[in-house]
């Protein structure tokens, strides 16, 4: 089912001032996968994805995306590489209505018709945004919101979707609606997933393979059901 | 028709005509709020550049000849010259004074917009000398009069330049792909690099119109008045900033509606209270005070928030 590596990183570095956050991170995502990176707080999850979308700079190692070096690549020449990242806290724009969002996500795009389309599918994928489209995107619900700025992703047709915290604040049974469709992203649309979660138990459930951050490092890296069944693992992230 | 009326007609007149104005300055202070959070101090210079800009090239296209046979191609083209070279100058100002400061406090990047403001007005006295130099004048002709209210086609082209430039601003910002970066970078830089806009392009944009729109009140002003000063950018520039805080700095309709307000008041005050012409100065930083004091987030701001950029 997976094909070749299509996302690497090698011994990244990253500081914020003089703290060190990541301290030589290692990994990488085959095409197709569904892999997720779990910790508890600070292990430094977020940052690996925004050192991986250039937001922080990688002060040692290097990225590797789709065959390039995209480790001095400014942030923004990313999504039109298919590189996305749903990042923590959605970050909806709040003043733009929900459709002005999606469209937001489409930004790079000149095809008006085929954006249209792209917008008609995630309108399909969460039926409440169509509801809501001309709503200010920061009046919505944390759930809605949720569902906003997957949408947004997909409006980039990403290659890999990089997914911080989806499940953070939400009602469990928003958390299995939202996990429900990316794991849907995942099949039918071949879209590869990086997952950061400090839900593990679902976020392991819903991966192929796993990486255990702790302050900075990669402790462990897995098959998800290895991880889950892994004592260690399950005394420390899983709360038995 | 009734005296007292016609007074009040014309320094409604008037009053639209100096608000425009402010308008026109008071919108690239609210743009550049609304994108980097800072008072560009210098932005009254961008007024006075353009003002000189519109007299060195109307005096040289006048000493030619042209404005006797095409005096409204001659205003037209040294108009789009002139908010060109400030969108330019504006564009170096920023990548030198204040990018380099992106990341410092708010304090630093303050302090270096002082520091260009003298900086500019210091080398427009020091290239174009330290007395007015005179706009062109007649090309305008007559004033004329409605049921009592003096007209002059210079305030009507003021007023239609003023419309004119409101209306394809306003249209930008929140009916074009450019509109909608502005304002998602002014809303959240990182998401929009994660959606992959150039934020540094956006900034340098947003500077580029700001300056634009206050080159075009620099010439009206210069046209209006008969002559320009190296030190004019001055104190309409800090009339137009409290223009913009009254209508809640970082929104542009807000930029707009306060331009108006304090345009109105300075010349109703000059009309109406008693001495008011020797105090209409003032005028405007009372309001600024109050409004500080009394609604710091000025009649658009926050609550109704949805026209900020």
């Amino acid at each position: 089912m997976a094909g070749d590596t299509i996302l690497e990183l090698k011994n990244v570095a990253a500081h914020y001032g003089r703290i060190q956050a990541l301290k030589g991170i290692s990994l990488s995502v085959r095409e197709g996968e569904v892999v997720s990176i779990i910790g508890a707080n600070g292990a430094g999850k977020s940052t690996t994805l925004m050192t991986i979308c250039g937001i922080v700079r990688a002060s040692e190692g290097a990225v590797h995306y789709a065959g390039q070096d995209i480790t001095r690549v400014n942030a923004d020449k990313l999504p039109r590489m298919g590189l996305c990242q749903v990042p923590e806290g959605r970050r909806i724009f709040p003043r733009l209505s929900v459709a002005e969002n999606l469209d937001m996500g489409a930004f790079f795009r000149r095809r008006k018709r085929r954006i249209r389309a792209d917008m008609e599918m995630v309108y399909e994928y969460f039926p409440r945004l169509r509801e809501r489209r001309s709503q200010a995107g920061g009046t919505l619900s944390g759930g809605e919101q949720q569902m906003l700025a997957i949408g947004r992703a997909l409006m980039s047709r990403p290659k890999v979707l990089l997914l911080d915290e989806p499940s953070l604040g939400l009602a469990p049974i928003i958390v299995k609606q939202i996990f429900d469709i990316v794991q849907t992203i995942n099949q039918e649309q071949g879209v590869t997933i990086l997952l950061v979660e400090q839900n593990a138990n679902l976020a392991l459930q819903a991966s192929n393979r796993g990486y255990v951050l702790e302050t900075g490092k990669v402790v462990m890296a897995d098959d998800a059901a290895s991880l889950l069944d892994n004592p260690d693992i399950r005394k420390a992230y899983l709360g038995e | 028709m009734d005296n007292a009326f016609t007074f009040f007609a014309q320094q409604m007149l008037n009053g639209l005509t100096l608000g425009g104005l402010y308008a026109l300055i008071a919108l690239g202070y609210t743009m550049v709020y609304g994108i980097i959070q800072l008072i560009n101090f210098a932005h009254g210079e961008f007024f006075a550049a353009g003002g000189y800009m519109g007299v060195i090239l109307l005096s040289y296209m006048a000493g030619a000849g042209y404005m006797d046979t095409h005096p409204w191609l001659c205003i037209g083209f040294s108009l789009v010259l002139s908010m060109l070279y400030c969108a330019m100058l504006a564009m170096a100002v920023e990548k030198v004074a204040y990018k380099p400061l992106r990341h410092s406090s708010r304090l630093s990047v303050l302090l270096s917009a002082l520091g260009m403001s003298i900086f500019l007005q210091n080398a427009l006295m020091l290239t174009q000398g330290v007395y007015d130099k005179a706009y062109p004048g007649g090309i305008f002709g007559a004033p004329f009069e409605i049921g009592g209210v003096i007209v002059n086609y210079m305030q009507l082209l003021i007023l239609a330049l003023t419309a004119g430039l409101l209306v394809a601003l306003n249209f930008l910002v929140f009916k074009t792909r450019v509109g909608r970066a502005m304002r998602a970078t002014a809303q959240d830089k990182v998401m929009s690099a994660l959606v992959g806009i150039n934020s540094n392009r956006v900034i340098s944009l947003t500077f580029a119109i700001g300056a634009g729109l206050a080159a075009a009140a620099g010439i009206m002003v210069g046209f209006y008045y008969g002559s320009v000063r190296f030190e004019m950018g001055f104190v309409p520039g800090i009339k137009a900033f409290a223009a913009a805080v009254l209508g809640g700095i970082g929104n542009i309709t807000g930029a707009m509606i306060g331009g108006f307000i304090i345009g109105m008041v300075e010349i109703m005050a000059a009309a109406y209270i008693p001495y008011g012409g020797e105090y209409k100065d003032v005028c405007a930083f009372i309001i600024l005070i109050a409004v500080l004091y009394f609604r710091p987030t000025g009649i658009m701001g926050e609550n109704v928030d949805d026209t900020r950029v």
